[in-house]
This record gives C-alpha cells, sequence and structure tokens, in this order.
C-alpha cells in the first residue's frame, strides 16, 4: 500500500485520535505565528521569494475586504468635482488634450535678433568637407576637378531652378532633396509632418546654410499652420523654428524638434 | 413720385418687374422699372406702396441673390431676360442697425475654474455665467464687475436659462439637479430641482406668449429623458422619456410643443400637458448635437424689444409677446434646423410633416451649433471643421462660407439686427462676421485659452464672452 494510505486505513478502522481536533486547532493557531517568525528571520533569496507571496496574499485580501465593505446601494452619480471642466457639448467627445502654445512673438523677436537660441543640441559632430562633398570630375579629359556634389541632405525651395549644368558648381542631387519633415513638439510629445520654409541656419558653416544642406543639428522652419497655433494678439503662426535630430542621408527622413 | 416709363420697345430702357412680399404675395401690379434703378428707388416704392408711415429699410433678392447695383447690372451680369415679368422680392429688415462690438471694454476674473455658460437677460441689463466651479455668477453691466455668487450646485454648471420676463434664472449641473435663482438678490429661491438621474445638457423655457407670468421650462439631460418642471409647484411636472441616449438639446417652441434632440439620431417632438409624443423626426445619421427655430430669438426675448421698454404687469408681457410673435411668424409655420455630427443639417417643418424640408450637407466636421437669425432670414452654422456657414433661412440653400478660425469653433451668436454674427472658437479668437459683405468685419483676439461661450445682447450693445481661461470678456462697440 501507498505510504499515506496507512494513516488513512488505520483512521478507517479505529477512528481518530482523541486529541487529533484539539491539537489540529492549536496547531492551525500556531502556524500564524510560525508564518510571522519566518517571515522575520528568513533570509536571502528565499526571504525575498516569501514576502512576495505574502504581500500577494495581503493585497488580494484587502480587495476582498473593501468588496465586502461596499454598500449595495447604487449612488446616483459620481460626487466629486473634478479638474478641466468643459461645457455639455464637449462632455461626451473625447478630445486630444493640447498644451496652450501660445508663444510671446515679441520674446521671440528679440531673441532672434540676439541671434542666440536655446536649442536641444547645442554641440553637434563639425562635419568636413571631404564628408560633406563628393568631387566630380568634367571635361574632355576628366581633369577639371571643379564641381562638388552634395552627399549629405538638402532642401531647395520649391521656385528652384538649376543653374546651367556648364556653371553649376554645387550640384544638389534631387534624390536627396527633402521638402517635409517629421517634427515633434517637445511638450505635447505628439509628431506632426511639416513643410519646410527654409534653412535657416547650419551650424558647420554659412556656406552649408546658403546651399540648404540638412545635417543633424540645422535649424529649419517649419509651416506650422495645421496645429492652428494663435498668438495672444490674435494672428495665426504659420511658421516656427524646429531643430534637426537625426542624420537625414542615412535614415531617408528629416526628423526634428521643434523650438518653442 | 413718378416713374419715367419708356415704353414698348424697350429692350434696352426698361423692365418688367413685379415686387412680391417674402410669402409671395405680389404687391401691386407688374410695373416697367427702367433699367437704372437702384435699391433705395424700388425702397421709396415699396413704402409708398405699402403706406408705410415711417422710411422702412428693404432689402431685395431676385431668385435668392441680392441686388446691390442698379437693376440694369443685374440683369447683364445674371442674363436675365427682360421678355418676362421679374420677381423682386423684397425683405424687411430691422430698423434699427447695431454697431459691431470691436474691442474689450473688459475683461472680469472671477470665476475659479472655466465658464462653460454666458447669457444675457432677455431686457439685456444683466448677465449670468455658469462654470466649472459649480458656481453661478451674476455681473453688473454698468460698472463691469461681479455683483452675485450663487453657490450650490454640487458639480459643474453646464447649462443656464433666463425665463423670458426675466424674473428667474435657472441653472444645470453635472449632477443633474437644476437650481432656480432670483437674479435681483443672488439669491436661491427654494430648494435644488432633483428628478434627472445624470448631467443637464439643456434648458428651455415656455414662450412668455403662451403663459404669463413664466412658470414652466423644460431641462434635457444624458440619462434620456426630458422633464417639464414648473417653478412656483417646484418639481417636475411631466417626463418625456422616449429616446434611448442622451438628450443633447431642448427647445421649447412657440406654437407649445416641445423638441427635443437626441445622441440616438432622432428629434421627437411632444405635447405639453400631457408629454405625449406628437411626431419623431428621423433622417439623421448620428448625434444630434443642436437644434434651432426660427422664431427662436422672439421666443428668447419675450416681449422686450430694442426700444427697451418695461412691462408693469404680466397680462400686459404676454399681449406684446405674442403680437412680436405672430408678426415674425407672419403665415408660414415654424421652422427646425437641426445639426448633426453627420456633418449635415436638416430643415424642418415640424407642424406640417415628417420628413425634412431640405438637407443642407457642405461640413467637414461634426456641426456643433446652428443658430436662426433673429429675423429668420438666415441659418448660421458652426463645426469642428473651422468654418461658420451660411445658408437661406426659408429654403436651407448654401449662402457662404465664413473661413477664418483655425479650431473648432464652438459657439455663434447673432446681432439683434440680423446683420452681424459673432463666433467663438477653440483658438481663443472672436470674429464678428458681416452678412451683408459675406465677409469678417472684426476680429476679436484676448482670451488666452479656448472660448466656450459666446451671447450677444439682446439691446445690441455688448457681447460677452467666456472660456477655459476662467475670465469673462465683455466687448463693446
Amino acid at each position: 500500500m501507498p505510504q499515506g494510505d496507512y494513516i488513512d486505513l488505520h483512521r478507517k478502522r479505529y477512528g481518530y485520535r482523541p486529541d487529533h481536533f484539539e491539537r489540529k486547532r492549536k496547531k492551525e493557531a500556531r502556524l500564524v505565528h510560525k508564518r510571522s517568525e519566518i517571515a522575520q528571520k528568513a533570509l536571502g533569496i528565499k526571504g525575498k521569494m516569501f514576502a512576495k507571496k505574502r504581500y500577494a496574499e495581503k493585497a488580494l485580501m484587502k480587495k476582498t475586504l473593501m468588496m465586502h465593505e461596499e454598500s449595495s446601494t447604487r449612488r446616483k452619480v459620481d460626487d466629486d468635482v473634478h479638474e478641466g471642466s468643459i461645457p455639455a457639448y464637449l462632455l461626451d467627445r473625447d478630445t486630444t488634450t493640447r498644451a496652450k502654445i501660445l508663444n510671446n512673438t515679441i520674446k521671440q523677436k528679440r531673441k532672434e535678433k540676439a541671434g542666440k537660441w536655446e536649442v536641444p543640441l547645442p554641440k553637434v559632430r563639425p562635419v568636413a568637407e571631404d564628408e560633406m562633398f563628393k568631387i566630380l570630375r568634367s571635361g574632355k579629359r576628366k581633369t577639371k576637378q571643379w564641381k562638388r556634389m552634395v552627399t549629405k541632405a538638402t532642401f531647395v525651395g520649391p521656385g528652384f531652378t538649376r543653374k546651367p549644368p556648364k556653371y553649376e558648381r554645387f550640384i544638389r542631387p534631387s534624390g536627396l532633396r527633402f521638402t517635409k519633415s517629421h517634427v515633434t513638439h517637445p511638450e505635447l510629445k505628439a509628431t506632426f509632418n511639416l513643410e519646410i520654409i527654409g534653412v535657416k541656419k547650419n551650424p558647420n558653416g554659412q556656406m552649408y546654410t546658403s546651399l540648404g544642406v540638412l545635417t543633424k543639428g540645422t535649424i529649419i522652419e517649419v509651416n506650422v499652420s495645421e496645429l492652428g497655433l494663435v498668438t495672444p494678439a490674435g494672428k495665426v503662426v504659420w511658421g516656427k523654428y524646429a531643430q534637426v535630430t537625426n542624420n537625414p542621408e542615412n535614415d531617408g527622413c528629416v526628423n526634428a524638434v521643434l523650438l518653442v | 413720385m413718378t416713374m419715367e416709363v419708356e415704353g414698348g420697345e424697350g429692350k434696352g430702357k426698361t423692365m418688367l418687374c413685379l415686387l412680391t412680399d417674402p410669402d409671395g404675395n405680389p404687391l401691386g401690379t407688374p410695373v416697367n422699372f427702367p433699367l437704372n434703378t437702384e435699391p433705395q428707388h424700388l425702397q421709396q416704392i415699396v413704402n409708398q406702396l405699402r403706406q408705410n408711415e415711417e422710411r422702412l429699410p428693404y432689402a431685395f433678392y431676385i431668385a435668392d441673390k441680392e441686388l446691390v447695383e442698379s437693376l440694369g447690372k443685374f440683369a447683364e451680369k445674371n442674363k436675365i431676360s427682360v421678355e418676362k415679368v421679374l420677381h423682386i422680392v423684397y425683405q424687411p429688415q430691422a430698423v434699427f442697425r447695431i454697431r459691431p462690438v470691436h474691442r474689450c471694454s473688459a475683461t472680469i476674473a472671477g470665476h475659479t475654474e472655466a465658464v462653460l455658460s454666458v447669457a444675457f437677460s432677455p431686457d439685456g441689463q444683466q448677465l449670468a455665467s455658469g462654470s466649472g466651479d459649480t458656481t453661478v455668477r451674476l455681473w453688473d453691466l454698468n460698472t463691469q464687475t461681479p455683483l452675485f455668487t450663487c453657490t450650490g450646485h454640487k458639480n459643474w454648471v453646464l447649462a443656464i436659462a433666463w425665463s423670458p420676463d426675466g424674473k428667474y434664472l435657472v441653472s444645470g449641473s453635472k449632477a443633474g439637479e437644476l437650481q432656480c435663482w432670483d437674479p435681483r438678490t443672488g439669491k436661491p429661491s427654494g430648494n435644488p430641482l432633483i428628478g434627472h438621474k445624470k448631467w443637464i445638457t439643456g434648458i428651455s423655457w415656455e414662450p412668455v406668449h403662451l403663459s404669463a407670468p413664466c412658470r414652466r421650462f423644460v431641462s434635457a439631460s444624458k440619462d434620456g429623458d426630458a422633464r417639464i418642471w414648473d417653478v412656483t409647484l417646484r418639481k417636475s411636472v411631466v417626463c418625456l422619456s422616449g429616446h434611448t441616449l442622451a438628450v443633447t438639446c431642448v427647445k421649447w417652441g412657440g406654437d407649445g410643443f416641445i423638441y427635443t434632440g437626441s445622441q440616438d439620431c432622432t428629434i421627437k417632438v411632444w405635447e405639453t400637458t400631457q408629454g405625449k409624443l406628437i411626431r419623431e423626426l428621423k433622417g439623421h445619421g448620428h448625434w444630434v448635437n443642436s437644434l434651432t427655430l426660427s422664431t427662436e430669438y422672439i421666443l428668447r426675448t419675450g416681449a422686450f424689444d430694442h426700444t427697451g421698454k418695461q412691462y408693469s404687469s404680466p397680462e400686459e408681457m404676454k399681449q406684446a409677446a405674442l403680437e412680436r410673435y405672430n408678426k415674425m411668424k407672419g403665415n408660414s409655420p415654424e421652422r427646425l434646423v437641426s445639426g448633426s455630427d453627420d456633418f449635415t443639417m436638416f430643415l424642418w417643418e415640424p407642424f406640417l410633416k415628417k420628413q425634412p424640408k431640405t438637407r443642407m450637407t457642405g461640413h467637414q466636421q461634426p456641426i456643433n451649433h446652428v443658430c436662426f437669425s433673429p429675423d429668420g432670414q438666415w441659418i448660421a452654422s458652426a463645426s469642428f471643421d473651422t468654418s461658420v456657414k451660411l445658408w437661406n433661412g426659408t429654403t436651407g440653400k448654401f449662402v457662404a462660407a465664413f473661413r477664418g478660425h483655425v479650431g473648432p469653433v464652438y459657439q455663434i451668436s447673432w446681432s439683434a439686427d440680423s446683420r452681424l454674427l459673432v463666433s467663438g472658437s477653440k483658438d481663443s479668437t472672436l470674429k464678428v462676421w458681416d452678412i451683408k459683405a459675406r465677409a469678417l468685419k472684426l476680429d476679436l483676439p484676448g482670451h488666452a485659452d479656448e472660448v466656450f461661450a459666446v451671447d450677444w445682447s439682446p439691446d445690441g450693445q455688448k457681447v460677452a464672452s467666456g472660456g477655459k481661461d476662467r475670465v469673462l470678456k465683455l466687448w463693446m462697440g
């Protein structure tokens, strides 16, 4: 017979021990103290595992107690007065909460004049000229080397027309030209696909600014009219600065963060 | 005054025209007008033919197009044949002219949470606003300072409504309770009226020409029913249940019916003595957001008009209100316009039939607010697609779109002479639009956050607006 069945067989034949139930009761009562002793004395990983199990039990017990305490009478309305009151016509709609981005144009103008900007990326890796340009050989014997092709992403305006090929020194390939950028608003944490209006400043030099090269750290101006921003004077804001945060020539897209 | 009628060959010289009033009845017989008649000449003629004692202004419309230059130029532009009789419809314009408001005369702080609703009293002397801080505040218009603060609500005050005789102000809150206030002392007149289980979405009083002094009003709630309350008995007399989803708006019509629009896409017409459902107007594909009646302005202002006359007894008020109402209504039935989340509006004549008269499409986002002009000629609609559209008040045909806002337009309000329209939007600006020129008249920036409520006072002097920035702004001309 299996080991544990002997006890059962004895109980069947002779019944329980006279003090069996009392001993059982007392042992169970002592269990509480025993558990508490283990909880306090257990060390190391064993202690941690035990503590975790014990906490789960505690949480479950609390929940069941709360459930029992809840009265069965249904309360008619929610009594708390919440923040962020909205009128009745907006109550059933979930509108995206947008932080109010009312910029002070005077402050902006002053900052612009000073030429100082607090930018998210103050220092960027300088890009060397041989990395930026690829030398193109031209001429019948391919000895002339005055042409350069830009290897980074660029922005040319909508009305851009190339110079006559015989005279153009810097070639901006159309495959590397971008018109839109993914601009993230730092506070809203939302990204919008906005049109680039122009390149304001490239930290590598004014030549690159005039060429419209987009490298990491370049300040660009983007069209924010779709965000619906209004100045305190009531004018609609349609252009804001943003700083490029990635290497567009590697990723194939221009990512930027809006400068508020 | 004699008109020089130049004879018969007439192709280049005169045109045969017949003046008709808005209902279609002709005024006089067809007359040959020379082609250089201007609207002011036509005005003089109409005044004479109607034997008006004072010179009343009129606007003239040929096939829904307004006549602004001489007849000849109009005919050339629109290639009208001079052989047939031309019907010229004349529309009476308001005698008084409201000056557009263009400056913010006061920014009154006082509320500690966003201002959710703003309403002028029917005589234009008092202003009340309800807010998210659970109070209703009354403002003094002469000194532009707070007058009374009425506390007592348990949650945000979502809707307020003045009784048409100006004696009571009722406010409804998010907790589903309504409270009556005495506007002269700012004290509540009685305990809160409990009955609704969820928040109140709209309140409308019984017109004063049906019963004076004003006793009953109807309130709509999210729990799907509308209740008629009596302020003297201080309890709910009838409960209009039937809608399966929230009732978003309710209007008490001048002919004694109650119209309720709901999120279950239907509009129900109720009878007021027993609360029986008379008609159900189906047609919308999504929530019905807003209702407006052609006589709404008259019902709201009751017996008060631009002359500012005060009435001593309720019977006098009832009589005067009845006269005004009949004059405004004329022979045509009351029209109802409903704006919905399905981007369209319907023009109904609920007295006549269940089918809508016209479907007004064109908006690209849900329509939040529709409003008839005070003279019933125009319908304006404000939508989340940032535009305000103007429609013809009798036929429902599209007239013009007002673009300029960069955020959803929340509320609109007409000036008392129907010539100007103010709109408040999420982009924190208010814009005043000129109806005659069909263009933007003025921009009113100044709010720091979304504008939730606008109201133009019935005497046309002031516009009040409130929003999320917790201040109430008063704009004056």
